[in-house]
């Protein structure tokens, strides 16, 4: 009852976001944002600790109709954990980040703007308990409104509110899928909620009504060929927002592929090969078409949907292993997947929040406008590095230890392996070893030309470190960035469990166990790089203050008067990568070839577009084609009021016509 | 003795650059350095003071000592024979291969902190390059995993002379010849990049440590010895059973890393380097022949009739 109504206030008590004075208005949400953190968190945490089993929290109960229930179980304990952490660094983050806005806009945008993070926070936790269908989509349509209004915040750009509404649409999409599919548990079952998919699929084929729900989920996730809004949505809000959309949003389309996927019992080895493919199609394009960006919150976006590809790998491993009923390999598949989830809403934060200070500094998202920001933006530059060390899976990092995980996923079950199933695996691995080669390539890029060498323009060159209140918070992130990197047992260890119970695996100890030592001397190797390498840093400092130590200019090869213009930018450190991804990215370049006889050659310009080839096929092309059908079809809005009386008298000539031949 | 490797490794790093620089004296007919240049070589620069681009910041001056440690932790996970490594775990060769990657991220990113064009120039290629090769090794290590049944370099290792299969030797040779095509890769040496190039322009990893000097530059040449004979003793793990004897088999490491020196020593003395934009194809097919490899075990375990 306590917990019922006290999340009923907290509901409550976001309408009057609209009424507290301004400069309290920040600080309302804070306490409000912080109760319910409290409250939600130790709800997860005692279904975590097995205090209880399954915590439900009636909200809204009528005799006849949806119900809102919380139902808390392992899954959603974890997820909702996910989603507290990074709402509220976010939100920290956000005092900070809105304080250029504060000047120019007025105090009902930061209402509507306060009511819909708070909104986009809540309907993210009642996505994650509630079972019931019918109250699952309107949870599931509020956190599509809500993440609109927050997309849109800054929509004095045109762009932005197109962005927007393409966004909108793209979301009802997939709800619509989502509601098909519940319909059809409607039909088959007579209940309309989750909890009744497992008698659904008993008594169905299983994968008509996986691929709907997969396909609705998706589009969330992102998953290529769905991922169409992903990488316009995420540069156009306001980075607090990017930060909380990537690194959790997009994670309730990967909830609900889980939630769908624990009921089902059959059709599991075409489940397991379907997600796989689409995961590996993800996550290979995702950060092939990251790599050729310019705009550094687009990369980060596109990297998303390379992450939520490793997600899926995870996921596809884990179902796979269920199939063939190779329980250690499902274990580590799952773990896996569900550990990058947690790890990639660290660290894409963690990323997007820091791309946000970069922009707020310098008003550029153009990595080829930026650079030298090191020297200007210490703590920002080093809070990027680590993201970028922990989203490239580096040790001893965190990110490492989920694709560790979901490598043994395949590595584990090779030798017992069939045919066509070994085939797959190795493909899996390879192109999960090429995602991690290309990651890298992409964050060097991003890392070294945004935030060293030379500023490239004097928006850079003038650039300053953004206040503490942004960056204090982040250290909470990179802690637990540290944590899961050095102390992964701990960490991997309730994982396993939270796996092991959702999906009835069984206790496997002899697995975890297996696996509790394996990672305990990842975190030895982990500890002893640290201890080594400060050892040798502190060494060479010792030397270094012993020998001479001078300043000069970088070396030009003779040539000393090099301008930082000279210096190579994202485009070119991407060429060679280009020239041989360009089948598939399809770069285009546009610029006046030099003329023979032109001996002194006038100023001339060049610039070189990528396309998504996805978005191309599948929005732009069938949006192009309904315009042109539709426009012909306005030719007949003539304005004049008697064609609009003939239309009339021709419909009524129509249906008489119709009713004589008995068609109607 | 868990600890041989590392000190085998170690002691191995000292004579690699060495003996490289040797063959390929008496290849093209010169009196050429003698075997300990390099390590003097190393010892003038330890004593030296440093100069630094006043671009740089503190990347530019933690690199070279990253990149050491990440390849001396990777050199803890190697094996010496039946000896487990220092660190020893299901999975450690995906540790292994990330652990080199991070050294190769921050010398990429360093090599980006001197503003220089060409430093960029190098780190892209570097970067390129070393991305392309990721999936050979791992392919590779899949179909060792599969061969053997493990998932641990000392493991494999131990089991890989004792599977009973008579077809070992073809896993020797592949395994053998794609672990050097790698080291020679990821170290940039022939075919795809030439150390001894004399213009930036057409340099991979030279072009990117031109600005160190002294200490640092003494570790970036350290790492790079390490590096290969990592790769070395890989070699030798895939070619000398465990169970011979211990003196035949120190005797034997270090037999395959001089080979391995040689081997690199007269191809960079007899062959040309690629053309810059053959590279990919070059590095491509790496991968392509871990495939084959690949696929020859499904036939040699019945599972591809």
């Amino acid at each position: 009852m306590f917990n019922s109504v006290t999340f009923l206030v907290i509901l409550l008590l976001t309408l009057p976001v609209f009424l507290v004075f301004r400069p309290a208005k920040y600080h309302y949400t804070l306490a409000l944002l912080v109760a319910g953190i409290a409250l939600t968190t130790a709800w997860s945490l005692s279904v975590l600790t097995g205090a209880e089993q399954v915590k439900e929290i009636a909200l809204f109960t009528p005799d006849a109709g949806s119900r809102f229930v919380l139902v808390i179980d392992e899954l959603s304990a974890f997820f909702i954990l996910v989603i507290n952490l990074t709402v509220l660094i976010g939100f920290l983050y956000a005092r900070g980040y809105l304080e250029p806005y504060r000047i120019r806009m007025n105090g009902l945008r930061f209402s509507i703007h306060y009511f819909s993070y708070l909104w986009l926070w809540l309907s993210m936790l009642m996505v994650v308990t509630i079972r019931d269908g019918l109250s699952f989509l309107i949870v599931w349509e509020i956190m599509a409104l809500s993440s609109f209004f927050l997309v849109i915040f800054d929509a004095e750009e045109r762009s932005i509110m197109k962005t927007g509404i393409s966004y909108l649409i793209q979301m009802h999409v997939g709800m619509f899928f989502i509601l098909v599919a519940f319909l059809l548990v409607q039909e088959g079952t007579g209940k309309m909620s989750f909890d009744a998919l497992g008698e659904y699929f008993a008594g169905h084929r299983n994968l008509p009504l996986f691929m709907l729900f997969f396909a609705g989920f998706a589009i969330k996730a992102g998953f290529i060929p769905l991922h169409t809004w992903l990488p316009e949505a995420h540069p156009a809000a306001p980075s607090h927002v990017s930060g909380v959309m990537s690194g959790v949003m997009i994670k309730m389309g990967i909830y609900g592929i889980v939630r769908v996927l624990i009921s089902m019992q059959s059709d599991l080895l075409v489940t397991g090969v379907i997600i796989l493919l689409v995961s590996l199609l993800s996550g290979v394009m995702g950060v092939m078409m990251a790599i050729v960006q310019h705009d550094l919150k687009r990369l980060l976006a596109y990297h998303s949907i390379e992450n939520i590809g490793i997600i899926g790998i995870g996921i596809g491993i884990g179902v796979t292993g269920q199939a063939v009923g190779n329980p250690a390999m499902a274990l580590l598949g799952y773990s896996g997947g569900l550990l990058h989830v947690l790890n990639h809403s660290l660290f894409k934060s963690l990323l997007f929040f820091n791309s946000g200070s970069v922009y707020l500094a310098t008003h550029t998202r153009n990595m080829e406008r930026l650079g030298g920001l090191m020297k200007r933006m210490p703590w920002t530059a080093v809070l990027f590095l680590i993201g970028s060390l922990a989203i490239c899976g580096l040790p001893p990092f965190n990110g490492f230890i989920s694709e560790y995980l979901i490598y043994m996923g395949m590595f584990n079950n090779l030798s017992g392996a069939t045919l066509y199933h070994s085939i797959m695996l190795v493909g899996s691995v390879a192109a999960l070893a090429l995602i991690g080669g290309l990651a890298i390539f992409c964050f060097a890029k991003a890392f070294g030309i945004v935030f060293l060498g030379e500023p490239r323009t004097d928006n850079a060159a003038g650039a300053r470190e953004v206040r503490s209140t942004m960056i204090i918070p982040q250290f909470v992130t990179v802690a637990l960035i540290m944590l899961i990197g050095l102390g992964s047992p701990l960490v991997v260890k309730p994982v396993f469990e939270i796996v092991a119970r959702t999906w009835n695996l069984g206790a496997l100890p002899m697995v975890t166990g297996a696996f509790t030592v394996n990672l305990a001397q990842i975190s030895l190797a982990g500890g002893i790089f640290i201890v080594l390498l400060t050892a040798l840093l502190l060494y060479r400092r010792y030397h270094l203050a012993r020998r001479s130590v001078t300043a000069g200019p970088t070396w030009g090869c003779g040539y000393t008067a090099a301008t930082p213009k000279h210096q190579y930018t994202a485009t070119s450190f991407a060429y060679n990568y280009n020239h041989l991804a360009k089948p598939l990215l399809q770069t285009r370049k546009e610029m006046d070839e030099i003329g023979e006889g032109e001996i002194f050659p006038h100023q001339r310009s060049f610039v070189s577009h990528s396309e998504d080839f996805f978005r191309k096929v599948l929005i732009d092309r069938p949006a192009d084609w309904m315009a042109t059908v539709l426009k012909k079809i306005a030719m007949m809005q003539t304005g004049q009021i008697r064609h609009y009386i003939l239309y009339a008298f021709l419909f009524m000539l129509l249906v008489l016509l119709l009713a004589m031949l008995n068609i109607l | 003795m868990t600890m041989a490797g590392f000190i085998l490794i170690a002691v191995a790093a000292f004579f690699f650059p060495g003996i490289i620089l040797r063959t390929k004296s008496i290849a093209s007919g010169r009196k050429g350095p003698g075997l300990f240049q390099p390590l003097q070589d190393v010892a003038v620069l330890l004593k030296k003071g440093s100069v630094f681009s006043s671009t740089t910041g503190l990347i530019f001056r933690i690199a070279p000592s990253v990149t050491l440690v990440s390849a001396a932790c990777a050199m803890m996970l190697l094996p010496f024979a039946e000896q487990k490594a220092l660190l020893s775990f299901e999975g450690d060769f995906i540790l292994f291969a990330y652990m080199l990657a991070l050294g190769k991220f921050f010398t990429i990113i360093a090599a980006l902190d001197t503003g220089s064009s060409f430093e960029g120039m190098g780190a892209s290629r570097e970067a390129f390059f070393s991305m392309l090769v990721e999936p050979a090794f791992f392919v590779l290590m899949a179909t060792f995993a599969m061969f053997t049944g493990y998932t641990s370099f000392s493991v494999i290792f131990n089991h890989f002379f004792i599977t009973g299969n008579d077809y070992v030797l073809i896993y020797s040779i592949i395994g053998a010849y794609l672990l050097a095509q790698i080291a020679m890769v990821e170290n940039s040496r022939f075919p795809v990049d030439d150390p001894k190039t004399h213009l930036e322009l057409t340099m991979i990893h030279e072009v990117m440590i031109l600005d160190y000097s002294g200490f640092d530059k003494a570790l970036i040449h350290i790492g790079t010895w390490l590096k290969f004979t990592l790769y070395g003793s890989l070699i030798y793990n895939l070619v000398v059973p465990a169970g011979w004897n211990l003196f035949l088999k120190i005797g034997l490491f270090f037999g395959v890393q001089a080979l391995l020196a040689v081997v690199i020593g007269i191809t960079e003395s007899f062959r040309a380097r690629n053309k810059m934009n053959k590279n990919p194809k070059f590095i491509l097919t790496l991968s392509a022949i871990a495939l084959i490899g690949f696929t020859v075990i499904l036939i040699l375990t019945d599972k591809l009739a």
